[in-house]
This record gives C-alpha cells, sequence and structure tokens, in this order.
C-alpha cells in the first residue's frame, strides 16, 4: 500500500478534547491513521468513542487539539471532509417513509451525484447488503440486521475511501452479526478505511488490524490486538465458578497460582501460560471450583487489567 | 494534498463488485465524482438536493395530499360561502363587507388560513421527527450538507406544497366567482407568505422541544384556533371589541387575509396598511428563518 508510508495519514489527531460543560467526554487523545487501515476504538459505553467519531465525522465542534481528515480541518472544511467519508451511526436513521432504494439514492443526491450514476450504484450496493429483493419494500417492514446493512450500503454511495462505524452489529443477533463482519471484511479487502468503534471485543479482534482501548476520555494502551494481548495479559485464562459467595473469599486459597490473579463478582480469572497444569494446582489444593474453563486471553482481558473494569456493564 | 484520493478509478469500488472486465471508459461512467467535487455541489446546491429529499417523501402520500387539497377548499366555500353566505347576504346591508359579497370576503381568509393550518403541521412534528422520533436530520447531517441547507431545503419543499395548494384553492375560488379582481391570482403568494410567517417561526420553536408533552397540541388549540376565530376571518375585524382586535394587529392570518382582499377584490384599504402587512408577514417569516436555522445548529453540532 504506497500510502502507509506516505507521513499524511488520512486521520489524524492530536491531543482531541471535547468538553460537555465541565465533564471532559474526550480527554485529550492522539492517533493518527494510515490508509487502509482497519482502526478501532474500544471501550465501554460513555467511554467518548461515539463523540471522538462525531468530530472525525464533521459533524461535531472539538474543544481543542488538532483534528484533520484527508488533511482537512473539518471544523474549516466540513462539507470537503463529510465528502469523503461513509458514515453508519450508532443508531439507524434511514427514512423510514421512504423506500429502501430511494433511501440509496436520495443519499447519494446530498454528493452531488447524477441519477445516471446512482441508479446503477444503488442495485450494486442492494447487491452488496443482500437486499436485492427488498429494494422496493419500506424501511420499516426490514428486520435490525437488514436496516443496519442498508445503512452500510447508503455509507457507501458516494464510494468514500473512509467508512466511519460506530457500534456497527450492537444489537444484533449472532447470525446478522457473521453477515455484517462479512460484508465490512470485504470493504477492508478493497482497500476501505475503516473507523470503528465497538464494546465487543471479539468485533475488534474480528476486524481490527489496530486498536486503542479507550476509557473515561483517554487511551489506555494501543497496538494490534494480538499485540495488546500479548503485552498486557498471559497467553491462556483459567475462569473458576466457585458460587457468588465463595469467589471473593476463595481468592486468597488460590495464590500463587499462574501469573496473576483477578477475582470479579461471578467468577474468578488465573492468568496463566499454562491453564491446563493452573487447574491441577487448584485442584491439589483440594479446591473444587463448580465449573471451570481454560481460554485465550482476548481483548477482555486487556480492558480489565488496564482499567479494573468490564467491557460490558 | 487531496489529490492523491481524487481520481482513482484503477481502486475498486467500496463493495468491491466491480468486475475486472469492465474497460476504463465503462468505469469512468460508473465512478463517483471525486469528494471535492461532491463538496462543491453541495456547496452550491445542498438546500435544493435536500428539498428534493422531503419532495421525495411527500410524492409518497401525493394522492392523499391532493385530495385533501382539492377537497378542503370544496368543503369550507360549500359550507361558508354558499350555505352560510345565502343567510349572510340576505341579512347584512349592502356595505357591511366591503359591498361584495360573502363568499368574495371570506375567500382570501379562507386561502390564507389554509396555509396556516398546513404549516402548523409541516412544522411541528416532522421537525420532532427528523430530530428524535426517527432521527431523519442526522443522516443529512453526515453527508456535505450543511445545517442551514436541511432547514433551506424543508422549507422550500413546504413552500411549493403551499403554492400548489393555494394554486388549486385560488382557482376552485376563482370558479365560484369569488375574485373579481385582475390582481386576485397574487393573493397565492400572499397565501404561501402567510403560512410561512407563522410556520417559520414555529419551525424554530417546534426545534427547541426536546420532549413530547402535547405542546404541538396545545399550539393547535390555542394559537392557531384563535388565531383562525378573531383575525377578521369571518367577519371584519372592526366588529370586534376593541380589547380583542389585538388579536388579529399581530395574527399573520389578518394582514394574510386583508392583503389577500385588497387583491382578490379590490379591498379599500389605505396603502400604507397594505404595506404594513407585507412588511409583517416578511418580517416574521425571516426572523423564523434566522431562528430555525440558528436552532439546527445548536442542536444538531452537539
Amino acid at each position: 500500500m504506497p500510502n502507509q508510508t506516505n507521513p499524511n495519514y488520512v486521520i489524524s489527531a492530536d491531543r482531541l478534547t471535547k468538553h460537555y460543560g465541565n465533564f471532559a467526554a474526550v480527554d485529550g487523545i492522539s492517533f493518527d491513521v494510515p490508509a487502509g487501515e482497519s482502526f478501532g476504538l474500544l471501550g465501554p459505553n460513555g467511554a467518548g468513542k461515539s463523540t471522538t467519531m462525531r468530530m472525525i465525522g464533521g459533524v461535531s465542534q472539538r474543544t481543542s487539539g488538532k483534528l484533520t481528515i484527508m488533511g482537512l480541518d473539518p471544523e474549516q472544511h466540513g462539507p470537503e471532509v463529510r465528502a469523503h467519508l461513509g458514515v453508519v451511526p450508532q443508531q439507524d436513521n434511514l427514512d423510514e417513509e421512504l423506500r429502501v432504494r430511494d433511501n440509496l439514492l436520495v443519499y447519494g443526491r446530498y454528493f452531488g451525484l447524477p441519477m445516471s450514476y446512482l441508479k446503477p450504484k444503488a442495485d450494486e450496493l442492494l447487491e452488496f447488503a443482500q437486499l436485492t429483493d427488498k429494494a422496493k419494500a419500506k424501511v420499516d417492514s426490514l428486520s435490525g440486521g437488514m436496516k443496519r446493512r442498508l445503512t452500510i450500503a447508503r455509507s457507501l454511495i458516494n464510494e468514500p475511501k473512509i467508512l466511519l462505524l460506530d457500534e456497527p452489529t450492537t444489537g444484533l443477533d449472532p447470525q446478522a452479526r457473521h453477515i455484517l463482519w462479512d460484508r465490512l471484511f470485504r470493504l477492508k479487502e478493497s482497500g476501505v478505511t475503516l473507523i470503528l468503534t465497538t464494546h465487543y471485543m471479539d468485533e475488534a479482534e474480528q476486524l481490527c488490524d489496530r486498536l486503542v482501548v479507550v476509557d473515561k476520555g483517554q487511551i489506555m494502551a494501543e497496538g494490534s490486538p494480538a499485540t495488546l494481548i500479548r503485552e498486557h495479559s498471559t497467553r491462556e485464562v483459567l475462569e473458576l465458578r466457585f458460587g457468588s459467595e465463595r469467589n471473593t473469599t476463595v481468592a486468597a486459597d488460590l495464590a500463587g497460582i499462574g501469573e496473576r490473579l483477578e477475582s470479579l463478582p461471578d467468577r474468578v480469572l488465573i492468568y496463566t501460560h499454562d491453564g491446563e497444569s493452573a487447574l491441577e494446582q487448584v485442584t491439589a489444593r483440594g479446591l473444587h471450583p463448580i465449573t471451570s474453563l481454560v481460554r485465550r486471553s482476548s481483548l477482555e482481558d486487556v480492558f480489565l487489567r488496564l482499567t479494573g473494569r468490564s467491557l460490558v456493564d | 494534498m487531496t489529490s492523491q484520493h481524487t481520481g482513482t478509478p484503477d481502486q475498486p469500488a467500496p463493495g468491491g463488485h466491480r468486475e475486472t472486465g469492465n474497460t476504463k471508459n465503462e468505469q469512468a461512467v460508473r465512478a463517483a465524482h471525486s469528494p471535492m467535487v461532491a463538496a462543491e455541489r453541495a456547496r452550491k446546491f445542498g438546500s435544493w438536493y435536500y428539498a428534493e429529499h422531503a419532495l421525495k417523501v411527500m410524492n409518497g402520500y401525493r394522492w392523499t395530499l391532493l385530495a385533501y387539497s382539492v377537497g378542503n377548499p370544496v368543503m369550507y366555500l360549500f359550507a361558508m360561502g354558499v350555505g352560510l353566505a345565502t343567510l349572510v347576504d340576505s341579512n347584512s346591508a349592502e356595505s357591511a363587507f366591503g359591498g361584495v359579497s360573502y363568499l368574495a370576503f371570506i375567500a382570501p381568509a379562507l386561502l390564507s388560513s389554509a396555509t396556516i393550518m398546513t404549516a402548523a403541521t409541516e412544522f411541528t412534528y416532522p421537525v420532532m421527527d427528523g430530530f428524535k422520533w426517527r432521527r431523519v436530520y442526522y443522516g443529512p447531517h453526515a453527508s456535505p450538507l450543511a445545517v442551514h441547507q436541511i432547514v433551506n431545503g424543508y422549507i422550500i419543499a413546504i413552500s411549493l406544497r403551499l403554492f400548489l395548494m393555494s394554486a388549486i384553492y385560488f382557482a376552485i375560488v376563482a370558479a365560484f366567482g369569488a375574485s373579481p379582481s385582475a390582481w386576485g391570482s397574487v393573493a397565492i403568494i400572499v397565501a404561501v407568505v402567510c403560512g410561512l410567517s407563522f410556520g417559520l417561526p414555529l419551525m424554530a420553536y417546534s426545534a427547541s422541544v426536546t420532549e413530547d408533552k402535547g405542546q404541538f397540541a396545545l399550539v393547535m388549540r390555542f394559537i392557531v384556533t384563535p388565531l383562525f376565530l378573531f383575525s377578521g376571518t369571518f367577519f371584519p375585524l372592526e366588529t370586534l371589541p376593541i380589547f380583542l382586535r389585538w388579536i388579529g394587529w399581530i395574527s399573520p392570518l389578518w394582514h394574510g387575509t386583508e392583503l389577500g382582499r385588497v387583491l382578490t377584490y379590490g379591498y379599500d384599504e389605505p396603502l400604507w396598511l397594505s404595506a404594513i402587512h407585507i412588511l409583517y408577514l416578511v418580517a416574521l417569516a425571516l426572523l423564523g428563518w434566522v431562528l430555525a436555522r440558528r436552532m439546527y445548529e445548536r442542536r444538531l453540532g452537539k
């Protein structure tokens, strides 16, 4: 990718800050995104992810710091910045009074695109979103997953090179999520820069080349999913459940097993390189958990380590 | 600095559906123009693009609109202008309504009140819908359009609707013979401006409403209805006691109606008063427009 060596990142944020009154929703975050990268903001609800996205999208003014998209300041060149982007908001805002295909046509007109371009493009995007047979349907007859796919199709009408996705799969059932991930993956392969926020670690792991872990408006860590896991967690995790009353009290008896121990209200996590042998040590001490599970470390563990809290509350 | 981003026909389209067999020429036809061109067009024509959207939505229920636009005047003109008029005309002195039939007297009033009624619906619930219920403003807001263009576009679309509606209304009035003056058709424009002079301040107010607690129903009941009754609509304002006449003076409907009367049957009023009517209506509309833009900017730009 030629742009990767280009010092001109497609998005560049420097100590980006947004205050609402005294509350700092975004508190001095800095990051650069090269063209073609799939970049994620991972964090719990209220971490400042959506606010950051709205500033990148050129619809919300920052309090301080610098921000450029394709080298342009969104506050000075709002229409130019927004013309570069495709935006998939957290809440669908399709026009439910229009039919499925008309939603795409009308949106394309906002970019001044002629109907001769829009008509074939709309059909192509409907096919991409697997909505061809719904072209003439009313939007309110679509399922949640279909609406989401239509919103993504709408965001692609201007053939953007940067796509902003704010919580793209929140509220969807597992099957709908997988269809959506597949579509996003194809976009990524075709060279579109994806910027996405999520509080799902599996989504971040699937889609992001690189991500920042955000909490309380600040960046806690940055790196590829694998790097973050390697740096902030162990290879494996042993999850033990002793029943809600005993989980905290049993922690003292487990001391010394594994590298680190995290006791949560519903379970105890032992971070170790070898989960099975840790489990053997636990039973050797005469402790018998109700359930035990050995799994690989995930971004959830990274987040827990960095903030002391879970991602999904 | 954006040159590397513009005009890249070799890059596959988002969606990756562009067949590799396509010739360069076909691709050029099918590729979107560059973001810079999109932004330039949006800056120039954005208001019209949004108007296009709003009109497309309206087109979805065009038969309802048309039936309303024809049915409403016919119903009122028959009830008031024909039914009630028989009674009124035979019981009043020749000069009671400036020497014209009761039908001719109320026709301009009905014309203006129809636009006000429509404006009262179009600038309330749909605004709430845009910000809150279905959030339809947030789609265009993320596009190259600017906030004020969303406001303008919607106003353009509604103005067009008011114009068509008034034109149909006027045609029916004229068919009833209730617009003897040659200037009568200008009353169509007056009715549109009248609707906007009431609708645009209301649009600004609607944009400030974050929680629907029945405010719009109150507007209809306590503002629109009294205006409809006490703006010299069914009887000359002078027949009201002086302490009630102020309702007419501040009412866009009274100003619109009086101006309409001047145009449709040559109602005799001093020129300065006609000028005041025009100024008042235009000033209200402009004020509402400025405020609406400000409210929209504030609410969408959070």
